[in-house]
């Protein structure tokens, strides 16, 4: 039996650094962090020497100069006068513009695709297989080229829609698809339409406080009030009322064939729409097969189990699976919208003008700023990533299952 | 009782035959109804299903029906068509590919060396199947670790000596450890196995493979990266991609779950930036800025370029699908290893990774599925990969004006690829499905 003593005080020796666990981690670090920083300073040190010699040091007075290239199609105004600043804001803007499109329309089909392709009817659920497989296996790049080549190729020019002219528009004379885009009518702002818009937003955060109410009304009494009808008129009737009252101060005006092209009405121009179209089926196969995992992932004892508390099918939905199922699904999905953000840079294949046709392309060509175009491309995708995936984290964290 | 007998009017002395059940329960009719017009919606769907396959094959169905396969020109197509079918029929002209399916598999390579990307191919089926497949004999693998460099050779051409000097170099490094291990303990093995082939590449492997060479020339006519092109430089990329960005993506994701701060914060530094920016905007880096980066005057090869990024981009994504299996398995795994007294790289390797990896088997081969289709997007940089030959057979006068054929062409050839890769995948994790459900 011996009682225990302090361990004999040992000074440092210069080999516990490699071969003590508790001084190895150190030098390990270290190390690295050395080795890490030796690269990147001779990156840096070749950079400075190679832009020096080519009279490039790395300046971002560029960006003030004026552009001088058109762009064909602006959220914003902009003419060939403006800076470079603002002609890669534009393409920032439309970057945004496709990737907002995009998300939603992919959702929607991604969806209602990955339900379908669960569903026992057999001609659904083989087709939805088909188009899943057929769109996760193929490059997007080939599809982007595809669905332009159908829109430029397969379509009438607006030539061919005057009298006796082969094509016609659809929908009563208000839609026309021709070559050189999709044409719709577009709104026009009356002098009052800003308080139709305003009274309107107003009856949707109204429609919310009654979801609210009605909910709060269900867990204190138990008493269910209808939710879906009550919200929808609160929501639409004010707006409609004011619309009239007003004298409809909100029109449409219609695309008109004039001379050989078509005047008024709103352009989508055909690499938006190929783009638009694209990602939208690419990303939808990927997000159909998420929303597939996620229903599969809950497991069958749930809705038995709501079934014998006695829960309707619908609450069984709302109240035990789709919560289980958002746990698995939201984190991929949003890795999806991240991913066709992302992918929204192959606008490169139909000319679409997103923020690497302009600042990425014509600005670099004309200035020959290499090094800072691209470090401010890449710097606006990491924002946007970053952006989401610190939402994601909060997401992440905030259902995370407690282990210990 | 007789009496209850008597006055019973009618008992059964014999059973009924068992009768068919009705039609509408059997069979097909009954799956038809069960499945297909169970519900107002279900028959909706069904029904817009139907014609919507009904419109896509009538219309594509002729299209197919008809295909034209030999012709010189997309004229010579039509004159066929026009002489055959009529002037308004619908007629795929595939003869585009009979005639440049050389060109769409090649792309400018020397025709006299076709045989070297095909035998290329054979030798790459052959060598990767022992990896594939568990039940071919393991001494195979032996065969697969030289074939980077048969395959190099094979492509690229040039001296036999080079790449024997380049393999050399990894055999220098492995010897290194067998030798210093007992020696020097495991650290310093680990030193020289770096420092001996760097050092041997830059100062020996040059002069010596010279005057072997001078000695003994044996070689093959040597091709410029700049000559490959069609689906061949989709398989090169795409295979080197992936066969370099698997160990990379482990050790980022190790690097990531590590508890040593310093490499904790670079691997996820490296893995947010690399993932934050899309491909193109890196293979646009690689092409325009790379040369600043590097001592005035050094200059290689683009496709060495495009490799080394498209490996960097697969390896974060792989990083992150390998980060999941780490989190996915139990704790336990982790404090099980650690109470045996397993060191890191110990634990790791016996316990941790075997089963993080079966884990993340299914997104791992979702990355490289990723990773092959993103070879298409070399076409911006210059590579002549299929989509970028389309244009250029386009630009022949004989093929002016053909879209769909090409394209369906590749991506049928993209399809066949992913999708086997796919259920290669399913069949993987099928096999190692150690839980009985």
């Amino acid at each position: 039996m011996t009682i225990s003593i302090d361990p004999p005080k040992q000074s440092f020796r210069l080999s516990q650094l490699i071969y003590d666990t508790r001084y190895r981690s150190i030098t390990i670090q270290v190390v690295t962090l050395c080795l890490v920083a030796l690269g990147i300073i001779w990156l840096g040190y070749n950079a400075s020497v190679n832009l020096t010699a080519l009279g490039l040091e790395p300046n971002f007075s560029f960006l003030w100069n004026r552009a001088g290239y058109d762009i064909n199609q602006t959220l914003i105004p902009y003419n060939n006068s403006d800076t470079h600043a603002r002609a890669a804001l534009i393409g920032i803007l439309n970057t945004l513009l496709v990737a907002g499109l995009g998300c939603v329309t992919a959702t929607l089909i991604g969806v209602i695709a990955g339900v379908l392709r669960l569903s026992k009817n057999w001609v659904v659920a083989k087709l939805m297989t088909v188009y899943v497989e057929g769109f996760r296996n193929v490059p997007l790049l080939l599809w982007i080229i595809l669905i332009y080549a159908v829109m430029t190729e397969g379509t009438p020019s607006p030539r061919d829609f005057r009298e006796g002219g082969t094509a016609s528009m659809w929908l009563d004379s208000t839609v026309a698809v021709t070559n050189r885009g999709l044409y719709i009518p577009a709104p026009v702002w009356g002098p009052n339409s800003g308080f139709v818009v305003a009274v309107f937003i107003l009856s949707i955060i109204g429609a919310l406080f009654y979801r609210r109410y009605a909910r709060k009304v269900l867990f204190d009494t138990g008493r269910l009030l209808p939710m879906v009808w009550p919200a929808l008129l609160i929501a639409i009737i004010p707006a409609v009322l004011v619309f009239f009252i007003l004298g409809r101060p909100i029109g449409l005006s219609y695309p008109e064939l004039g001379g050989f092209n078509f005047a008024g009405g709103l352009q989508i121009s055909n690499p938006l729409i190929a783009l638009w179209v694209a990602l939208s089926l690419y990303t939808g196969a990927f997000i159909a097969e998420i929303v597939r995992a996620g229903i599969l992932a809950v497991s069958k004892g749930q809705s038995e189990a709501a079934f014998a508390l006695g829960l309707r099918p619908n609450r069984t939905m709302s109240l035990v699976i789709l919560p289980q199922a958002m746990r698995v699904i939201i984190p991929p999905l949003i890795s999806q919208y991240l991913n066709l953000t992302k992918n929204s840079s192959l606008a490169i294949a139909v000319g679409y003008a997103d923020v690497r046709a302009t600042l990425g392309g014509i600005t670099l060509n004309q200035t020959g700023r290499a090094l800072e175009c691209m470090l401010l491309i890449g710097l606006f995708y990491l924002a946007i990533s970053l952006l989401i995936s610190g939402v994601m984290n909060i997401y992440n964290n905030s259902m995370k299952l407690k282990e210990r | 009782m007789s009496d209850i007998h008597a006055q019973t009017a009618y008992v059964r002395t014999a059973m009924l035959p068992q009768a068919a059940p009705p039609v509408r329960e059997t069979g097909a009719v009954k799956w038809v109804r069960e499945n297909l017009f169970s519900s107002w919606l279900n028959i909706i769907l069904t029904l817009a299903s139907i014609w919507f396959v009904w419109t896509v094959v009538s219309h594509l169905f002729p299209w197919f029906y008809n295909s034209i396969w030999r012709a010189k020109s997309l004229t010579e197509c039509r004159a066929i068509r026009d002489a055959t079918l009529g002037p308004d029929a619908s007629a795929a002209c595939f003869a585009v590919i009979t005639d440049r399916w050389k060109q769409l598999l090649f792309g400018f390579y020397p025709s006299s060396e076709y045989w070297r990307p095909t035998l290329s191919l054979v030798l790459l089926v052959v060598g990767i199947l022992p990896m594939l497949f568990t039940t071919l004999p393991r001494k195979l693998l032996w065969g697969t670790l030289a074939l980077p460099f048969v395959l190099f050779f094979l492509l690229w051409g040039g001296s036999i000596w080079t790449t024997v000097m380049v393999a050399a170099g990894f055999v220098l490094g492995f010897a290194a450890i067998k030798i210093l291990t007992p020696i020097g303990g495991a650290i310093l093995a680990a030193i020289g196995a770096v420092l001996i082939p760097i050092l041997f590449w830059i100062y020996a492997a040059g002069p010596l493979a010279e005057s072997l060479h001078s000695i003994l020339p044996i070689g093959l006519e040597f091709v410029q990266s700049k000559d490959f092109g069609g689906f061949m430089v989709s398989t090169v990329i795409g295979v080197a991609g992936i066969a370099l960005s698997l160990p990379l993506g482990i050790v980022l994701a190790l690097g990531r779950k590590s508890d040593l701060f310093i490499v904790n914060k670079l691997s996820t530094a490296f893995i947010e930036i690399i993932r934050g920016v899309p491909l193109i905007v890196w293979l646009f880096t690689a092409s325009l800025l790379l040369n600043y980066f590097l001592p005035p005057g050094t200059n290689f090869d683009l496709l060495l370029r495009v490799i080394i990024m498209v490996t960097l981009f697969s390896a974060a994504y792989i990083a992150e699908v390998v980060r999941g299996g780490l989190a996915a398995l139990p704790k336990g795994q982790y404090e099980g290893a650690d109470s045996l007294g397993l060191s890191y790289w110990q634990s790791m390797q016996l316990i941790v990774l075997p089963q993080a990896l079966k884990i993340s088997i299914p997104g791992i081969v979702n990355s490289f599925i990723g990773l092959f289709k993103d070879t298409t997007l070399v076409v911006f940089i210059g590579i002549l990969d299929p989509i970028g030959l389309t244009n250029s057979i386009r630009a022949s006068t004989d093929w002016n004006g053909i879209y769909w054929e090409l394209y369906v062409f590749i991506g049928l050839m993209f399809f066949i690829f992913c999708f086997s890769m796919g259920r290669y995948s399913l069949y993987l994790e099928k096999k190692l499905q150690r839980e009985h459900r």
